[in-house]
């Protein structure tokens, strides 16, 4: 069943540059093992992916193991394949989701007892969802200081674990721009235009939505206290549905 | 030959602590004091975060009294928001506040001290402890732990949380009462005070046969702090400072906490993390003063609630002027607790209680806040600066062990002069050495924050006791 209708954008190829192309149905092949997996009721756990975010595989929580080949594979990013013979949980999927957990943990300050998402915080829930127990790593101890300069918001780089969804929704959604990424490997942080202080940012919409899909208290709206921000990014499917159905 | 005797660690206190002793060659007594070897930091390591996160972090200094830190980093925080929290948010602060205390107090009395006080101070060691006390006092202990029990449920019923709640939050409080846990609180009153009034019915009479420890547990002259309401009575939450001297004339009256720095200067010694607050027009170390429950009692000019004025009306009969002793801080402790009990039940009975606007919200308005609470052990001031942001920029700490600690030394002192002869140290003397610590129920954790220097000072001793070589660091 092929169709000439246009096909929709495709994944990223850069990340997984050894395309993997399924059945196609309707024009469409770009059904990830992470998309499949849900649809069935398969659980696989993940940090930088969003439903409605382009993906980007950058936490590598979702790996997975396809039978034949000794790598693994981010399932968020991974089309998949007929006959693909696809394992989502091992002792070896554990052990290494955990250790990259505890090198999150590990790297900046996420002490959830004094952060504003305490109890709603999905670096948190992964941690007991993955029975992370204790970091077997040193922790890095770095101090970044904090960016209050914006009248609503407050960007906390300490809690920031560079999922850079601020990144893609406000390039893809809200269309500003506004977030990039500078700096490599340790050194990497999110900046807002040509870094500069978030309130001086020129293309800052303040629309929040940065703040609603930020994983962490990285992101937060100013005044909320210890364990009260809560976050809603369920609003991403919805507004990207609501714009298609305004389309003329 | 000199000779030093170190008592360390200090047991049954909050934090650690030891006692270091000097004898002179005829083994007497040359001095003593006592160092906080802990260092906590907080002062600096709050700096550059946003005001918002204060109450939370500060309350990580302490387990036992978290509440105390969150209430006065709050109002400090009010004050930089410029707001005016809600009357019913300010009633639920209080109740949370008077809880705190009832269960510190417990904790202190019938955890820390009541094993001493029971079993005496001669008893075997490994028997004075709660479990002691079990075997030999199983009533006495029993209350002790429901009493702190009833005060930690108060404090889950307001705030969701027995320890490090975040309920307590700048411009209030983060929501309101339930009728539900209205009445929970209001049903558990009456037992706490049934258990408050039986202890001091017991301990009155048997501070008879404390009459050493009462004349040299840190019984000597100093000066007074507390806040009192606009009437000069007890007031726990919302007061001004007051100073009295040890002849009980007030010194300094009525003066708001935000010019506590005009009235309070803090010194820093080498041999310890704890800061020595002083009375700053008299200097230091001659401006030596006291907080806690006895100096409370000793400030203020009454409670206001029928049974602790009886018991208030009783301890001020114990001294001619101020009650000078810091023995009887037990006995003002039991006040307190009878105090708290009573409080509460005036506040559970105010509708206003369930006042759903509980909070103010603002952004930073000020660039400075000062929050000042009575705290179990006395006196409690958090001082923050901020930037236009709100980002803290300072933080300065007067916590209440703090204020205490000129007066510990000096009493650490006096209890060594008295007891230790011809340079025997006995294990009743070193039991003595610690109880008198533990009568100011000093929380060292609490109390040991920045100093701008690091103090660190190893003195090795050679095998014949000669001081080989001091090390500062």
């Amino acid at each position: 069943m092929t169709s000439n209708a246009s096909i929709p954008p495709k994944p990223r190829t850069d990340v997984n540059p050894a395309r993997i192309y399924t059945l196609r149905i309707n024009g469409r092949e770009d059904e990830t093992i992470l998309t499949v997996a849900r649809q069935n009721g398969i659980d696989i756990p993940t940090l930088c992916h969003l439903d409605g975010l382009a993906e980007r595989g950058a936490c590598r929580l979702c790996i997975v193991e396809i039978q034949g080949s000794p790598k693994l594979y981010a399932a968020c990013v991974t089309l998949v394949k007929q006959d693909m013979d696809v394992i989502t949980d091992s002792p070896r999927i554990r052990d290494y989701r955990r250790k990259i957990l505890e090198l999150i943990f590990s790297e900046r300050n996420h002490v959830c007892s004094v952060c504003v998402v305490n109890g709603n915080c999905e670096l948190q829930n992964l941690a007991v969802k993955l029975g992370m127990t204790h970091v077997r790593y040193g922790y890095l101890n770095l101090t970044h200081a904090v960016d209050a300069s914006h009248p609503r918001f407050s960007l906390d780089h300490n809690r920031c674990v560079l999922c850079l969804r601020c990144i893609r929704v406000c390039k893809d959604i809200e269309g500003a721009h506004t977030w990039d990424i500078a700096g490599r490997g340790i050194h990497a942080r999110i900046i807002s235009d040509l870094n500069q202080p978030w309130g001086e940012s020129e293309t800052c919409t303040g629309c929040g939505k940065c703040v609603q899909v930020c994983p962490t208290g990285a992101l937060s709206e100013k005044g909320k206290s210890v364990a009260e921000m809560t976050k809603r990014p369920e609003f991403l499917p919805y507004l990207q549905m609501m714009r298609k159905e305004a389309e003329p | 030959m000199d000779r030093q005797i170190v008592i360390d660690p200090v047991h049954r206190i909050e934090g650690h602590g030891k006692i270091t002793i000097q004898l002179d060659t005829s083994g007497h007594v040359d001095d003593a004091a006592f160092h906080v070897t802990q260092f906590r930091g907080f002062e600096k390591f709050c700096e550059g975060r946003p005001y918002y996160e204060m109450p939370s972090l500060v309350e990580r200094i302490c387990g036992i009294c978290p509440i105390s830190h969150a209430l006065a980093s709050a109002k400090a925080c009010d004050a930089i928001l410029g707001v005016t929290v809600p009357a019913a948010g300010q009633k639920l602060r209080a109740l949370l506040n008077l809880a705190s205390i009832m269960q510190s107090h417990a904790l202190s009395f019938f955890h820390l001290s009541a094993p001493d006080l029971l079993l005496g101070f001669d008893g075997p060691p490994e028997k004075r402890n709660i479990l002691g006390m079990l075997e030999t006092h199983p009533q006495l202990a029993a209350d002790g732990i429901r009493l702190r029990q009833i005060g930690q449920s108060i404090i889950q019923w307001l705030a969701g949380k027995k320890i490090h709640p975040t309920w307590v939050v700048p411009g209030g409080v983060g929501g309101p009462l339930s009728r539900k846990n209205l009445e929970k609180i209001r049903a558990v009153l009456p037992e706490a005070r049934d258990i408050v009034l039986r202890t001091i019915g017991w301990f009155k009479p048997s501070m008879e046969t404390y009459r050493e420890e009462i004349r040299t547990f840190a019984n000597f002259p100093s000066m007074f702090l507390g806040l009192v309401d606009p009437c000069g009575n007890l007031a726990f939450f919302d007061g001004n400072l007051r100073f009295i001297d040890y002849q009980g004339n007030i010194v300094a009256e009525q003066v708001p906490p935000t010019r506590y720095a005009e009235y309070i200067g803090e010194a820093v010694e080498d041999n310890s993390y704890l800061k020595s607050p002083y009375y700053l027009p008299l200097g230091y170390p001659e401006g030596i003063y006291r907080v806690g429950p006895a100096a409370r009692l000793n400030v203020c000019g009454g409670c206001r609630t029928p049974l602790a004025d009886e018991q208030w009306a009783e301890f001020k009969s114990l001294d001619k002027g101020p009650v000078l002793s810091s023995f009887y801080n037990h006995y003002a402790r039991l006040i307190e607790i009878l105090y708290t009990i009573e409080k509460a039940e005036q506040l559970t009975a105010d509708p206003d209680i369930l006042n759903p606007k509980v909070r103010a919200h603002a952004q930073p308005n000020f660039f400075e806040g000062i929050g000042v609470v009575e705290a179990p052990r006395g006196t409690l001031f958090h001082h923050y600066q901020v930037d236009e942001n709100g980002l803290i920029t300072g933080v300065n700490l007067i916590v209440a062990t703090g204020n205490n600690n000129l007066a510990m030394n000096r009493g650490v002192l006096q209890v060594a002069r008295h007891f230790i002869k011809n340079g025997k140290v006995p294990e009743p003397v070193l039991t003595r050495l610690e109880a008198v610590i533990r009568a100011f129920d000093p929380c060292l954790s609490c109390a040991t924050h920045a100093l701008g220097m690091t103090s660190l000072h190893v003195r090795v001793l050679g095998p014949d006791g000669r001081v080989v070589d001091d090390v500062w660091r």
